[in-house]
């Protein structure tokens, strides 16, 4: 029993941190089918921004706070500039844009390194996240605990944009019906120029939830990116509960299958499930309902 | 239409075909040594071309390059000193990206076209299994610096890092005899020197009363450490015995530090943590230990001689390590070797390596002409709270390289 | 694109009735000869044994290479996952130099370190080299083909497609590196010997394996030229541009597409596995996701939907990548960045389509008379 706490907790930290990273890709991925392979990079900036701001205001009970906002504007403005200079001149070729971001991907990989260096950062994690609270007899730590808080703050956040704003509606139906949403006036130039901003934004919060579990260097973006895509695709694309479901269902057996097999054999049957569960279900947890042929 | 392309795309084939049996014909049957494998390398000026190859790009680079630059010092130096046999070091760096593949075929480069009278770097274990018969069938000298998991003597290799009875071995005999440890978790990377080291731990464990409670990996590219310090919470091992490359050791440390444990509580003993590795792991280390052969902090005119030439050329930020020392060490054997053989004839200078000895920063070292390691002594050290690392223990003389561990009964290394 | 006579490469954009114009629809095959003629006489002649062997590890890219092209190009399946068929002839060939490296009767090395010391059933086949040919062959086939009815029968395409194969390659990855006692782990199939009793490290031999890896691809090459003119390779296309029509036709693209991907799977196995002999070794970092985005780096830099495209670009982006790092051991990676950015955004149909137009507009301009054949 003490196992299956043990192990439900563990897998929701995973769960929670694949979520932030996840939530940013269900925009960009399901709103305009844009496969963002510099999202992990996005990431990395936002750990970096994590960095710099911990250098700055060296109180490292206080940076981790404000470097979530910055985190946002920094990884949001890059892909700003993404869209703005790449993809953009793509849409209509969705598989062209993963490669070309990949190799943005390796571009800002190696910008990184050359800015920073090709040691590992240390960040610090701020004291009052030091210690653990006992949750059914298992002691929670209080900084897994913030990333998922943080997760949630953030899904919450972006659930309220998309169903209760002007904005998210708009969204919504660029989503749902690219035409039509022209049609009745809505610039979806704009709107894809926002949600990549948004999308992009959370993939730096994400990276600053990240420090708080491993090294801040110029790869680190690599080590999370497969993992996310499979959680929008397992969630179904464009479905923020889908996207839910999948990153803690993905944790939460990583976990398991890592307590009872070894660390690799957990990635190889994890993938694997999931491969089998889009035999069945190619649409992913939720699908949108759309009319369109293809 | 359809049968006269087929003719076409017939005749084509065939013709192609026979080029490729025109290729095959003048294959020879002679399996032996290649006799086209005579060294190129040119004396014959004030200078001699050494092959340095580390890994300048990919996940490697980040520890390869402080090898790099500690080679550049140590030639830097014997430059200044006047050369090897009165030539003029001329270093070739090359960048084995983190490839095995491309280490190879660098090494068959710096060989073949740079014409090096030897090479020095590699960092895991694959680059240098990769590197092994480049090294033989062309015939030329490897210098590889870091510490491994052994059962491995190659001709054509120099080992100037520690074998594993010269930092795992005594590491549990601290242990056992020091901190009289009864129990002892095994957690590390998925790859040849954790299993190697692990399975060497496992016998010893069963030999001296020591109780293994866990044995845990991750892929090197993968930090999901967390289940694996969950099994350490629940089974209370006295130590952790960590063979985690890189920086999965932020990763499992940061797991570690989150769930509460720390060096009062379990102690690790890490095996691949060195001053650089600490300085990037924003954890409070304090206590924890290490094994090596040789810590920033050791005493000696010829240490701090190194650490400050060191600092100068490169920052005074930047630590010295083990790898670095033993990098910086093996081109200062490699000039000794040369000397007493004279020339820079790659059977002489093998020939002449056996009981050479170097006063290095870590203290005298001495090649062993049987198996090409070098004695070395091992070293326990204590993470301070600025990161460097304090010698706690010390095997208090050079411990002759075993890399086989015949020296040892309870080793048998057909078991499992 | 129109039917012009100018474009003696170009094979992008189909021209409509390829048989309206029999001459012009052999001009590959002039292509395909130069390019054999380049690496079977010239480049043996003018390289050294160092350069000769590294080119033929841009073959063995090459070869997985064209058949990304016959898959993604023609097929419009973005097959990411490459690296797992690679790997699979690779670690089939690797296993069998392994074998022969250990001797008769004998272990390899990492079994008696990590194993039980005692052959695996499933290895004990791969001492025989037909065996080890057939294998090479066939269960890339099989897995690629059980692969691609599950996925192409569900319908599942596109980026959908391109992630699973992608995941899979890297779920192969980790597979190879934690099953230690039977793959090697992370340090892979290393220290081989010899090639089907060759000495791998004699300049003859070595020779040798670069005329098999040369002369596959040209094979290669001639057999997809095949493919592209049969009724097979336009129905291909016609499911790349407009899956529902064929399907109305009464075709069913999924079993189209199986087979695209079949036959891209074996090349790439193909491609793996003569890259073992040139390497001296195999690892599990051979498999990975990089090395199959490096892959389609290539075919995207010579030309997805042309013949020789493909082949071209894989030979340039491997000689690219070791001349650059040569040069500039930690810049290199903005090369490779930058090169997929600039080509895929510019130039997506790849240099090969650039080349005719550039033709194109110089034979305009100088008003010269060109004859087909001339052209290339």
């Amino acid at each position: 029993m003490d196992v299956v706490i043990s192990q439900a907790f563990t897998g929701a930290s995973y769960g929670a941190a694949l979520l932030l990273i996840a939530l940013g890709l269900s925009l960009t991925f399901g709103q305009m089918g844009v496969i963002n392979m510099a999202h992990g990079e996005f990431l990395m900036a936002g750990a970096y921004s994590a960095y710099l701001t911990q250098k700055l205001v060296t109180n490292a009970d206080f940076s981790l706070v404000l470097a979530i906002p910055i985190a946002f504007c920094v990884a949001g403005l890059l892909g700003l500039l993404l869209e703005v200079l790449v993809i953009s001149r793509m849409y209509h070729r969705a598989l062209d844009t993963l490669l070309v971001t990949f190799g943005v991907s390796l571009v800002l990989q190696q910008a990184a390194k050359d800015l920073f260096g090709a040691q590992a950062k240390a960040v610090e994690a701020p004291g009052w996240l030091d210690g653990q609270i006992p949750v059914l007899g298992y002691r929670y730590p209080l900084s897994q605990m913030f990333i998922l808080v943080l997760a949630i703050a953030c899904l919450a956040g972006m659930a309220a944009l998309l169903k209760y704003t002007g904005f998210g509606r708009q969204i919504r139906a660029t989503v749902q019906n690219r035409d039509l949403a022209e049609t009745v006036g809505v610039s979806t130039r704009r709107i894809d120029r926002l949600t990549f901003f948004i999308g992009s934004g959370l993939a730096g919060v994400a990276g600053v939830a990240v420090t708080l579990i491993t090294a801040t260097e110029s790869t680190m973006g690599s080590e999370y990116i497969i993992w996310a895509f499979l959680v929008v695709v397992a969630g179904g694309i464009g479905q923020i509960k889908g996207a839910v479901i999948a990153a803690f269902g993905l944790g939460i057996m990583r976990a398991f299958l890592t307590y009872w097999t070894d660390g690799s054999m957990a990635v190889v049957l994890t993938f694997l499930i999931v491969v089998a569960f889009l035999q069945l279900r190619p649409q992913g947890l939720f699908a949108v309902r759309t009319r369109s042929l293809a | 239409m359809k049968s006269r392309a087929r003719l076409v795309a017939g005749t084509a084939a065939a013709l192609s075909a026979a080029l490729v049996l025109t290729g095959c014909g003048s294959k020879s049957d002679d399996g032996g040594e290649s006799s086209a494998a005579k060294g190129c390398v040119d004396t014959s000026g004030d200078s001699v071309k050494l092959g340095f190859l580390n890994s300048m790009s990919g996940p490697m680079s980040i520890s390869e390059s402080t090898v790099s630059d500690a080679l550049n010092l140590a030639a830097e130096q014997i430059n200044a000193e006047g050369g090897i046999l009165g030539k003029k070091i001329e270093p070739v760096q090359e960048d084995g990206a983190s490839e095995p593949t491309v280490f190879a075929e660098k090494a068959t480069k710096l060989i073949q076209s740079d014409c090096v009278a030897a090479v020095f770097g590699g960092w895991t274990s694959s680059s240098r299994v990769a590197m092994r018969p480049v090294f033989k069938s062309l015939n030329n000298i490897l210098f590889y610096p870091v510490q491994y998991e052994g059962l491995e003597a190659d001709h054509n290799i120099f080992y100037t890092g520690a074998t594993t009875n010269q930092q795992i071995i005594p590491a549990l005999d601290f242990l056992k005899k020091e901190k009289k440890i009864e129990s002892i978790f095994l957690a590390g990377s998925d790859y040849v020197f954790p299993r190697t080291a692990n399975k060497i731990i496992k016998q010893y464990a069963a030999a001296n009363d020591i109780k293994v409670v866990g044995e845990e990996y991750q892929p090197l590219d993968q930090g999901a450490w967390g289940t694996a310090v969950d099994k350490i919470v629940s089974t209370k091992p006295d130590v952790v015995f960590n063979t985690i490359n890189g920086d999965s050791n932020v990763a499992f440390l940061k797991a570690y530090d989150e769930k509460g444990l720390d060096a009062s509580s379990i102690p690790i003993v890490s095996v691949s943590i060195a001053e650089e590795e600490a300085a990037a792991i924003p954890v409070d280390l304090t206590g924890q230990m290490t094994s090596w052969n040789y810590y920033q902090t050791v005493e000696g005119e010829t240490n701090s001689a190194f650490v400050k030439a060191f600092k100068d050329k490169f920052g005074q930020d930047r630590p010295t390590s083990d790898p670095m020392e033993a990098a910086y060490t093996s081109l200062w054997l490699y000039k000794a070797m040369v000397e007493k053989a004279e020339t820079f004839d790659v059977d002489d200078v093998i020939d002449a390596a056996g009981g050479i000895s170097f006063d290095a920063p870590e203290g005298k070292v001495t090649i062993n002409g049987e198996n090409h390691h070098i004695a070395k002594t091992a070293l326990i050290g204590e993470v301070q709270k600025d990161k460097l690392i304090k010698t706690i223990w010390s095997s208090g003389e050079p411990i002759e390289p075993d890399p086989f561990l015949k020296t040892y009964d309870w080793w048998d290394p057909s078991k499992e | 694109m129109t039917d012009t006579m100018t474009q003696p490469i170009e094979v992008s954009a189909p021209p409509r009735a390829p048989r309206r114009s029999p001459l012009r629809a052999y001009l590959p095959l002039v292509g395909i000869a130069v390019l054999a003629v380049f690496l079977l006489v010239i480049a043996p002649a003018a390289l050294s044994s160092f350069r000769l062997n590294n080119l033929g590890k841009y073959c063995c890219y090459a070869i997985a290479a064209v058949g990304i092209g016959l898959a993604w190009g023609r097929g419009g399946m973005l097959v990411l996952g490459q690296g797992l068929f690679f790997g699979i002839g690779a670690y089939a060939m690797g296993m069998h130099l392994k074998l022969e490296a250990a001797g008769p009767d004998a272990v390899p090395d990492f079994m008696m370190n990590f194993g039980s010391g005692v052959l695996p059933a499933w290895w004990e086949p791969f001492r025989s080299g037909p065996f080890t040919i057939l294998a090479i062959v066939v269960i890339p086939a099989v897995v690629a083909g059980v692969l691609g009815l599950a996925v192409f029968k569900r319908r599942i395409k596109g980026a959908y497609f391109a992630i699973l194969s992608q995941a899979l390659t890297v779920a192969f990855a980790a597979l190879l590196v934690s099953q230690i006692k039977y793959t090697g782990g992370q340090t892979g199939l290393n220290s081989l010997s010899t090639f089907f009793g060759y000495n791998l490290y004699d300049p003859v031999n070595k020779q040798m394996i670069y005329f098999i890896a040369a002369g596959l691809l040209v094979v290669m090459l001639l057999v997809t030229f095949q493919l592209y003119r049969s009724r097979f390779g336009e129905l291909l296309v016609a499911t790349r541009d407009a899956e529902e029509r064929v399907r109305f036709l009464g075709y069913d693209p999924a079993n189209i597409k199986v087979v695209a991907f079949v036959i891209a799977a074996v090349m790439a196995s193909i491609g793996g596995a003569m890259f073992v002999p040139m390497a001296g070794l195999i690892n599990p970092r051979e498999v990975s996701a990089l090395a199959s985005i490096m892959l389609i780096a290539g075919v995207a830099l010579g030309g997805r939907a042309s013949l020789l495209g493909p082949a071209i670009g894989a030979l340039a982006v491997g000689y690219g990548r070791t001349s650059l790092s040569e040069s500039f051991p930690d810049q290199w990676t903005y090369f490779l960045g930058g090169l997929f950015i600039v080509v895929i955004l510019f130039i997506p149909n790849g240099l090969t389509s650039v080349i005719p137009k550039a033709w194109r507009a110089l034979a305009s301009t100088q008003r010269t008379r060109t004859k087909v054949g001339e052209a290339a």
